[in-house]
């Protein structure tokens, strides 16, 4: 039997009091999720930021608290991790055992449940269900001017269970810090977190993100950045797997001269469905924000972009750019893209495109004239357009970790 | 030896070749010279492979071996080379890893093993070398910001590397300077032996000062209108094609 919102409802009213933290946060929550219902369900009204992505499949399976057996070491040793320090959840609980631990600037949700103050629960359904029912989640705090290296992020799990993580970044002044977020698993499971990132004045996160979940797993993280005034919040998104994902990202440009940067690249085959869906709001002035999103798409699987600039009146000499491009490999495949600027301010520099392609003929022509096989040179013009996406990652060894996925990625469609 | 008999090919309903016939024996060079929309590119296209073209009618055979029945990565196996008149742009493909890519390709087509990046590295830094072209070049990614002439030579680079029996050159000395166009005639006179063959495709005579043909053969209209020595690329610079083909037809 399917657990629906209905389901999920019932189980929050059983466990009221044994969840950690502002309980009348939770309740209003709980008010609101009753009222959207998951977006695409049976439950609940339509809402037009889910136009292209439909949790119906969420909404009609069954989820179980029980915990879940899986080869979470198996799993962790197939990771492309760096050496650093890592912190990682199981099964959406803090792991001790399996982490290594960053100097300091480490707490649990379970220990010391901060809610933040950017989530819009009332607004976004998943946010609702992640804030009505969130048990754990890190909290990372880099004190003022400290270079906080490099942080992973762990979340390996499994089941057919529903877990819901609840992480919130903090930077203070001057502080720096590289974030690599890496969620993998084993089972049908849904894993729907929230995050909330706050970048103070002059400071900067990098945020690496891949998400290599099972293929018959759903996924749903929300992330809520804020970043002062020439403070820098840098992000790259690898969507390898799930069945289902949906990257959302609300970032804020609240101090003058803030820059945020939310790359992406989407590699689907199958009937995989990934949606990466933006929204920056420019509300000072001399902000700068760029979004180069790539899909790469076979089989029936399908890739949503959907980019929000928004630009207060205040935000003068705004430059905002956003590209989405799509490479198509099978007739089957479909990418949905939707931009849209709401623009207040009178003197800003905003642009938007996207492109949507099958490979090259004259570049395929190119290659086999020199010699390379069909089949040789149509992977070749692919992993030049990934390795192109891949560029907007600084990082020499985060990169070379992020190719080893996508080699990873291809290993599999070639079995 | 390359053998074009009654060789006919059209864009979609648009004849562009109307009955070529052509012999290039080993070991020779051969000129094709033609005003614009004659057919010269298309004569290139369509011994390499490309698939917009249509063949209506005729063959091509190189050392007897059909090459019109084939798909291009094994006319490349075969020998056949073309030298793009532009070469085409690949961001994200660098241009050592596409090198060694088609010539391990070409080597397990022939059964012979496949060279390592070291190997291979050690060939190519020789090959640029000769060419005078800078390492970087092998570092970059294929033909993207490369200027006119680097382009140009980074075919004739690819021509070293994957030293084809038949070399077609379309136009590679356009856009390019004299100490350039010396380069490129030297890159293919180093080819030079008695299994090579090349066609080269041009405008100018003073490609052929340095790369002296066997033959040259005037294409107009999709036809071979009048073929001579090395002398007929000087008479046509000095008379141009006009009365070349009102004598032809």
């Amino acid at each position: 039997m399917s657990t629906g919102a209905t389901g999920f409802l019932q189980r929050y009213q059983g466990l009221q009091g044994r969840l950690p933290g502002d309980s009348a946060l939770r309740a209003a929550a709980a008010a609101a999720f009753k009222d959207s219902g998951l977006p695409g369900g049976t439950q609940g009204r339509r809402i037009e930021a889910w136009k292209f992505t439909s949790l119906r499949p969420v909404a009609e399976a069954s989820f179980q608290p029980a915990s879940p057996r899986h080869e979470t070491e198996t799993i962790l040793a197939g990771l492309p991790l760096l050496d650093a320090p890592r912190i990682v959840f199981v099964d959406g609980a803090f792991c001790g055992n399996l982490s290594v631990m960053p100097a300091a600037g480490f707490a649990r949700f379970a220990d010391q449940p901060d809610f933040g103050t950017l989530t819009w629960p009332d607004r976004e359904p998943m946010v609702a269900f992640n804030t009505m029912l969130a048990s754990d989640g890190a909290a990372l705090h880099v004190p003022a001017g400290f270079d906080g290296g490099i942080a992973q992020l762990v979340s390996i799990a499994g089941g057919a269970a529903d877990y819901h993580p609840r992480h919130s970044v903090h930077l203070a002044e001057g502080a720096s810090l590289t974030l690599v977020e890496i969620s993998a698993g084993q089972g049908s499971y849904l894993l729907n977190t929230v995050a909330e990132i706050h970048v103070a004045k002059g400071a900067r996160l990098t945020h690496i993100r891949l998400q290599d979940e099972d293929l018959t797993a759903f996924h749903v993280s929300t992330t809520y950045v804020d970043v002062e005034t020439t403070g820098t919040y840098d992000s790259f998104t690898l969507n390898l797997g799930a069945r289902l994902s949906r990257t959302e990202v609300h970032a804020a440009l609240s101090g003058a001269g803030s820059v945020a940067h939310l790359n992406a690249a989407q590699i689907l085959s199958g009937s995989q469905h990934s949606d990466f869906t933006t929204v920056v709001s420019h509300t000072a002035p001399n902000c700068t924000s760029r979004q180069t999103v790539k899909n790469v798409l076979a089989g029936r699987s399908r890739g949503v972009f959907q980019g929000k600039i928004e630009v207060a009146r205040v935000a003068q000499k705004t430059d905002g750019y956003q590209m989405n491009q799509a490479l198509l490999l099978s007739p089957d495949a479909e990418v949905d893209s939707k931009p849209e600027l709401e623009i207040f301010a009178d003197d800003v520099k905003c642009s938007h495109g996207a492109t949507v392609g099958e490979l090259d003929a004259e570049q395929m022509f190119y290659l086999r004239s020199r010699g390379i096989p069909e089949g040789e040179a149509r992977s070749t013009l692919v992993r030049a357009f990934l390795a192109e996406a891949l560029d907007a990652v600084a990082d020499a060894t985060i990169r070379d970790r992020l190719e080893a996925a996508v080699e990873q990625w291809w290993a599999r469609q070639k079995a | 030896m390359l053998e074009i008999l009654e060789l006919a090919a059209s864009i979609g309903d648009k004849p562009i070749l109307k009955g070529i016939d052509l012999t290039v024996p080993a070991g020779e060079v051969h000129a094709i010279m033609g005003p614009n929309g004659s057919g010269k590119s298309t004569l290139g296209y369509v011994q390499s492979g490309r698939d917009d073209y249509t063949v209506t009618g005729g063959t091509a055979t190189f050392n007897g071996i059909d090459l019109l029945d084939m798909e291009p990565e094994q006319r490349a196996a075969a020998g056949v080379f073309l030298a793009f008149q532009a070469p085409i742009e690949l961001p994200g493909v660098n241009n050592a890893n596409f090198l060694r890519t088609a010539l391990n390709a070409i080597r397990r087509a022939h059964g012979e093993p496949e060279l390592d990046a070291v190997q291979f590295l050690k060939l190519a830094r020789t090959a640029t070398k000769q060419l005078a072209m800078p390492d970087d070049m092998l570092k970059r990614n294929v033909n993207v910001g490369f200027s006119g002439g680097e382009k140009k030579r980074n075919e004739v680079l690819q021509m070293a590397i994957l030293r084809p029996k038949l070399a077609i050159l379309d136009e590679t000395d356009s856009g390019l300077d004299i100490d350039a166009l010396k380069i490129v005639a030297d890159g293919v006179n180093a080819l030079r032996a008695p299994d090579f063959s090349a066609l080269v495709i041009t405008h100018h005579q003073r490609l052929l000062d340095h790369l002296v043909p066997n033959r040259v053969h005037v294409l107009a209209h999709g036809r071979i209108v009048r073929s001579g020595g090395p002398e007929l690329a000087r008479e046509l610079e000095k008379s141009g094609y006009a009365g070349v083909i009102a004598e032809a037809a």
